[in-house]
Formats: C-alpha cells, sequence, structure tokens
C-alpha cells in the first residue's frame, strides 16, 4: 500500500488532457500546482504541453497560462513578474514549465539570461530526453546512445549537465526531482516556493511512446533511474549541495543497481552493444565520484 | 499661434526625444537591447530610471528575441511596455513580432530604421521596418524628430484604445533624425497624463484563470485573423480621431494617416514616407517655382494602408512618382506596390524610384530631377538612383 493513495487531493490539472497514456506530464503538473497554490501563473514554451494544455475552447490547468514561443518563455516569465510586481503583487509565482529542448537548446541563452538577472522565477525543466512534440529528435539532453529519430544508430554525445550548469549561475535554488519520488518533488517545490530569485528545478519525466516502453512502466522506469544513480536526486541551496531521498544512500557504489536494469526496459537502449553499456555505466559511476567530492564540500 | 509661443521647447536628437515621450508615457516595463543607431535611446532611458524621474523596471535583456518577449510578459500581466531597436535587432525579434501582434496586446516598439546585413551597413533605410508590415502591428513613420516625439505619444494611446488594441511600431531614420538635434515642443506632464490614463489591459487574473495564446483549431484561427484585419480597417478612424485630439492639445495641426503638401491642386504628386519628406517638400517648392504644378503626399500611417486616403489625393494626378527606402526583391518598391494597388482601376500612372539604400545620400535635387524626366516622358516605370 503505497503512502500516495492515503493522501485525500483535489486534483488541480484536470483529467481528461491531450497526454498519452502513461505520460508524466499531468501527474508533475498537478503535484506542482498544487504546492504553489492558486497565484501561479505557467508559462509554457512549444512542446508535447503545448498540446496538453487544450485549445482555444479550454483547458485543464486551473492556474493561469500564458503560452510562449519555443526560445522565448524565461523572458516572458521575467516580463510577466516585472508587471506583477510593479503593481504591487509581491506572492505570485511566476513558473516556466518547459520541455529539455526549450530549456537546454533553443532557449538557453534566454535561461541563462534570466538566470544571471536573477529573476524572481521558478523554472522547472521537465526532461523527456528529447524533442517529443515533433516525433522524438535528438536534444542536448538526451542521454548517450539512446535511439531517437535523427539518432537512429544512437546518440554519439553525452547528456548536457543542465542542472549543474545552472548552479554556475549562482542562483538560490537547483534542484532534481523524479515523479517516482513525489515526496521529495513535492518538498523542493515547496521549498523553491519560499525563496526569492531565479529557482530552477529539473524533473526526470519518462516518456512512453519516446523511449520505447509500456505505459504502464512509468513509474518504474523513473524509479530505477534513480536507484542506478542515472538521475540524481538533490538539492543546491545557496551553493551548499545536498543529496536527498534515496540518493542519500547510492555514494557506495554497492547499493545502487546497474545500469542495464534502467537501460534494458527501453527500446531507445535496445541495440546498445555490451562495450557501450559499459562506457554508461563507467561515466555513471565517474559521476558519482564528482558527487563524493561535492558532498564533501 | 500664441499658444504655439508658449509651449515648451527643448533641443533634443531624434533619440532623446523619442526617450522624453517615453518618460511622459509612464510605462512600467521596458527591455531594450543596445543596436546602432537606437542605443542611446536606451542610454538615456537608463538614465531617467536610474534619477528615478521614470519609475519603471529596464530589463536589461540578453538579446532582442527576449526584449520583445519581456515586454510581451509584461504586456499579457497589465503593464505598459516599451522596447526599442533597428535593424539585425529587429529582425532577431522577428518571432516575437508575430507572437505579440498575433495575440494583440498593447505595446509600443521604436524602430530607428537602419539598413539589413548582408553587406553590413549601420545607415539608414526601410528595409528592416517594412519588413514587418505583415504582423498585425500598426505602424507609424515620423518625418522629423518634433514628429517622433508626438508619434510616440499618440502610439500609446492608440495600442491601448479598446477598439483598436494591438502593437504599434514607430518608425524613425536611423541616425537622420536619431542623432540630428531640433528644436522640440514638448507637452506638459499633466497633459500627457490626460491623453494618456493609465491602462486598462490585463490577462492575467487569479480569479479566473485563462490560457492566453493556446493552440487554435482552423475555423477559430481563420476567425482570429478576420478580427484582426477589421479591427486594422477599424484603426484608421480611430488613428484620426486620436491624433485630432492631439492637435487640440499640441496646437499644431498636422496629424492624419497622410499628409498632403500642396497636393490639392497638384497636378503631379510624390509619395513618401519618412525623413526624406522633407527633402520632397523642398523638391516641391522649387518645382513649384519652376511653373510646374507639384505637391507631396506623405505616408504618416503605413498599417493600416490608408489606400482610401490615397485614392481621394491622387486619383486625378497625370503621374505620381513613389520614392522608395526598401525592396521587395522580385517584385519592387514596396510602398510603390502599395500605392498601385490603391489606385488599381483608376487611370493614373504611378512610378517608382528606389533611392537612398543603406544610406545613399538623397537630396532635393534628385527629387526635382525625376519629376522633370516624369515631365519630359524620360522616366521609366521604375529607377534605381544608383
Ligand atoms: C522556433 C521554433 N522551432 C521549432 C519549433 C517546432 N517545435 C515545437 S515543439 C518542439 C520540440 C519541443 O521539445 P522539448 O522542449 O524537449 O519539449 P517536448 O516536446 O519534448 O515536451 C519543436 C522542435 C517551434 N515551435 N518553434
Ligand atoms: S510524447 Fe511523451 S512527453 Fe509527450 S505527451 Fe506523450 S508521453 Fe508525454
Amino acid at each position: 500500500m503505497s503512502l500516495i493513495t492515503q493522501v485525500k487531493r483535489i486534483p488541480k490539472f484536470y483529467r481528461g488532457n491531450a497526454a498519452c497514456p502513461g505520460c508524466p506530464i499531468p501527474r508533475e503538473l498537478d503535484i506542482l500546482i498544487e504546492e504553489l497554490g492558486e497565484k501561479t501563473v505557467l508559462v509554457v514554451p512549444a512542446s508535447c504541453s503545448t498540446v496538453i494544455l487544450g485549445d482555444t475552447s479550454g483547458m485543464p490547468s486551473t492556474v493561469p497560462v500564458v503560452h510562449s514561443a519555443f526560445a522565448a518563455s524565461a523572458a516572458i516569465a521575467s516580463g510577466i513578474v516585472r508587471a506583477l510586481r510593479m503593481r504591487g503583487d509581491k506572492d505570485a509565482i511566476v513558473t516556466v514549465w518547459a520541455g529539455d529542448g526549450a530549456t537546454g537548446d533553443i532557449g538557453f541563452a534566454t535561461l541563462s539570461g534570466a538566470a544571471e538577472r536573477n529573476e524572481d522565477i521558478l523554472y522547472v525543466c521537465y526532461d523527456n530526453e528529447a524533442y517529443m512534440n515533433t516525433g522524438i529528435q535528438r536534444s542536448s539532453l538526451t542521454p548517450k546512445g539512446a535511439w531517437t529519430t535523427t539518432t537512429p544508430e544512437g546518440k554519439r554525445e553525452f547528456k548536457k549537465p543542465l542542472p549543474f550548469i545552472m548552479a554556475e549561475h549562482k542562483i538560490p535554488y537547483v534542484a532534481t526531482a523524479s515523479i517516482a519520488y513525489p515526496f521529495d518533488y513535492q518538498a523542493k517545490v515547496r521549498k523553491a516556493k519560499q525563496i526569492h530569485g531565479f529557482r530552477y528545478i529539473h524533473l526526470l519525466s519518462p516518456c512512453p511512446p519516446g523511449w520505447r516502453f509500456d505505459s504502464s512502466l512509468t513509474i518504474e522506469i523513473a524509479k530505477l533511474a534513480v536507484e542506478t544513480g542515472v538521475w540524481p536526486l538533490f538539492e543546491i541551496e545557496n551553493g551548499e549541495f545536498r543529496l536527498t531521498s534515496v540518493s542519500k544512500t547510492l555514494l557506495d557504489k554497492k547499493n545502487r543497481k546497474p545500469v542495464i536494469e534502467y537501460l534494458k526496459l527501453q527500446g531507445r537502449f535496445s541495440k546498445l552493444t555490451e562495450e557501450q553499456t559499459k562506457e554508461i555505466q563507467e561515466s555513471i559511476d565517474e559521476m558519482w565520484e564528482q558527487i563524493k567530492e561535492m558532498v564533501k564540500k | 499661434m500664441t499658444q504655439i509661443l508658449k509651449r515648451k521647447a527643448l533641443a533634443l536628437v531624434g533619440n532623446h526625444a523619442v526617450a522624453y515621450a517615453v518618460k511622459q508615457a509612464k510605462p512600467q516595463v521596458l527591455a531594450v537591447f543596445p543596436i546602432t543607431p537606437q542605443t542611446t535611446m536606451l542610454e538615456k532611458l537608463a538614465e531617467y530610471i536610474s534619477s528615478g524621474e521614470l519609475k519603471a523596471e529596464l530589463v536589461r535583456i540578453e538579446s532582442e528575441h527576449s526584449a520583445l518577449a519581456t515586454i510581451y510578459g509584461a504586456a499579457v500581466a497589465g503593464a505598459r511596455v516599451f522596447t526599442a531597436t533597428a535593424s539585425q535587432g529587429l529582425l532577431y525579434m522577428g518571432e516575437m513580432i508575430y507572437w505579440a501582434g498575433g495575440q494583440r496586446v498593447p505595446m509600443v516598439a521604436a524602430v530607428a530604421t537602419r539598413a539589413i546585413a548582408e553587406p553590413w551597413s549601420i545607415w539608414d533605410d526601410h528595409q528592416d521596418f517594412m519588413s514587418k508590415r505583415d504582423a498585425i502591428w500598426i505602424q507609424i513613420m515620423a518625418e522629423n524628430v518634433q514628429e517622433a516625439y508626438d508619434l510616440t505619444l499618440q502610439a500609446f494611446r492608440i495600442s491601448e484604445d479598446e477598439r483598436v488594441i494591438m502593437p504599434v511600431m514607430m518608425g524613425f531614420d536611423g541616425f537622420i533624425l536619431t542623432h540630428t538635434m531640433e528644436r522640440v515642443e514638448v507637452l506638459e506632464d499633466y497633459e500627457v497624463d490626460s491623453f494618456l490614463p493609465p491602462r486598462q489591459f490585463n490577462l492575467i487574473d487569479f480569479s479566473d484563470p485563462i490560457g492566453v495564446g493556446p493552440i487554435a483549431q482552423p475555423d477559430e484561427y481563420m476567425r482570429i485573423r478576420y478580427e484582426a484585419m477589421k479591427a486594422m480597417e477599424r484603426a484608421k478612424s480611430v488613428i484620426e480621431e486620436i491624433m485630432r485630439e492631439y492637435e487640440k492639445i499640441s496646437g499644431r495641426k498636422q496629424y492624419g494617416l497622410v499628409e498632403c503638401y500642396k497636393c490639392e491642386d497638384a497636378k503631379y504628386a510624390f509619395v513618401t514616407m519618412g525623413a526624406w519628406s522633407g527633402d520632397a517638400k523642398v523638391a516641391v517648392d522649387r518645382l513649384r517655382d519652376q511653373g510646374i504644378e507639384a505637391g507631396l503626399l506623405k505616408i504618416r500611417v503605413f498599417r493600416p494602408f490608408p489606400r482610401e486616403k490615397i485614392k481621394e489625393y491622387l486619383r486625378s494626378m497625370k503621374g505620381v512618382i513613389v520614392f522608395d527606402r526598401a525592396v521587395s526583391f522580385g517584385s519592387g518598391g514596396i510602398l510603390a506596390n502599395e500605392v498601385k494597388s490603391s489606385l488599381y482601376g483608376l487611370e493614373v500612372p504611378v512610378y517608382s524610384v528606389v533611392a537612398g539604400l543603406g544610406g545613399k545620400d538623397v537630396r532635393p535635387l534628385h527629387f526635382q530631377k525625376v519629376m522633370e524626366d516624369l515631365i519630359e516622358g524620360r522616366l521609366e516605370e521604375e529607377r534605381w538612383l544608383l
């Protein structure tokens, strides 16, 4: 019996939206909006979420949504928050909800600019590791080895380490999260809500059609990403790094499941050779060595 | 006359005149990225804000795309907003220009017109301004620094008028106006306050959340575009009305969608837009001294295009020469094409002259020469002043 089912809650994001079966986005948004409250504005660039958020005849969101061009969301959010503050609204939370393409690629300059100015916005990147809305093309956040329609032999380059890059901007809050650990995610949103300035949360969002897995396995795969150490859960508050949730126990390699358990459930990794799998495992271990250093500091 | 003499007059370069008007319009959020020849306007605005003369947020933004995105967000959330740019900056804004136009939010952008690369050129032409003619923006253009000041104030009012609700672009020629000092009569702050009451438009309401700019299915998309077209048509009379109201305050009679300079009794007319309208006026006077019945029709509002006015003033001309500082390559002078289409069905010969690209000098003499050639039957249908 999971804990979640015992918590009574009113959905803030209506069912019956246009997300694929097994898509984590509606649930992720639900938790986000519940935690942030009614005085939240969502800014959403071109992505799967554009479609999920309805059309001119209606939307599933219970808070205002401002749609954005692909590259513009952090700037639009900057404008909204400046205007709200000018009109005396001190507590409304302007939140960008953006895919990995909008965040790490086309909108990266905009994101970096807003972070450097320390705009009073919360930026959440839901990372499904490719351009899903246009049909599974690689992004700079697609992991090495993954199949996409533009990397038929598997991506050759490593995933851009965006949460760390954002931390280098010296913003007050950076965190990673996962839908498989909703309380950890919820706590991070809650913390971000209390902080002023630029806050960045990076959510790993498994995508059944894009990652090639059965839509019943979304949470399973999200969980494995954390347990294998592929996706460490942490937060960096005013420069201070801290592992959270189960990731706290994963510093010791023997507590981490082998990455193959995560990879083997996903069709996008089905053509990996043993050699490539080994390389991926090594890169994860290497990342954890770096994390060890960060924890010590 | 006495009223005019009483007005406060300042010596201002174009960029500072526009900045002065912006200060008086009291926008709450500005986002401007530097580009020649607009930059000194940004610097002036930053000065106004740091001295407290203008109480606004100036977002020191990282690009023009983001500059427009930022003021778009602020405009959606109810702020009066402003940006300024030129040339590459306006092109870089391109996606957001259409975005803001399509969503129909009030905002004002000043464009210090400048040629487009390649090749690089920092000098004036209208290619940047004209490239945004289909973006659901009202586009107006100033002839001199006084007009740039006046039109900036009018732009805010037009943009926010509930019968219009549309972004407005105010063009004024780079260097020729941005960096030239003129005597500018300015309104008193209280006069601007009554001309430009606080903005009403706001789309962020937490008690009634809506989605701003979602997907539109085909029927709906087409309907929204049709509404924009109707709003553009409606804007013509609203603009005239607002300009007349402004005339009453300023005491200077000079406004309307077009300006007719000695064209009522003319047989031949120039059509121009922007700063060189002044040169064309000098040419008209000289031609009149030679006994040639010349006149000028200056286009002040380019979008919505004042088709009816053009017909009204030019319908019985023996010849019309349209001067263009921007070209649709493979088609021709952009203004010339629009004038021709406005006069469709009437037997008015329209000649196109393309000149002044990338800052190439054009003087009254050039206008005179072309007119003389027309009268002597030597003017080609399209001539480039190389
Ligand atoms: C300027 C621009 N280029 C391309 C597109 C087409 N486009 C729309 S969404 C998208 C991919 C979005 O990817 P991501 O940000 O990762 O979000 P996801 O769809 O995966 O949720 C692309 C390429 C666009 N809308 N605008
Ligand atoms: S493609 Fe993936 S991210 Fe997009 S709606 Fe479907 S499951 Fe969600």
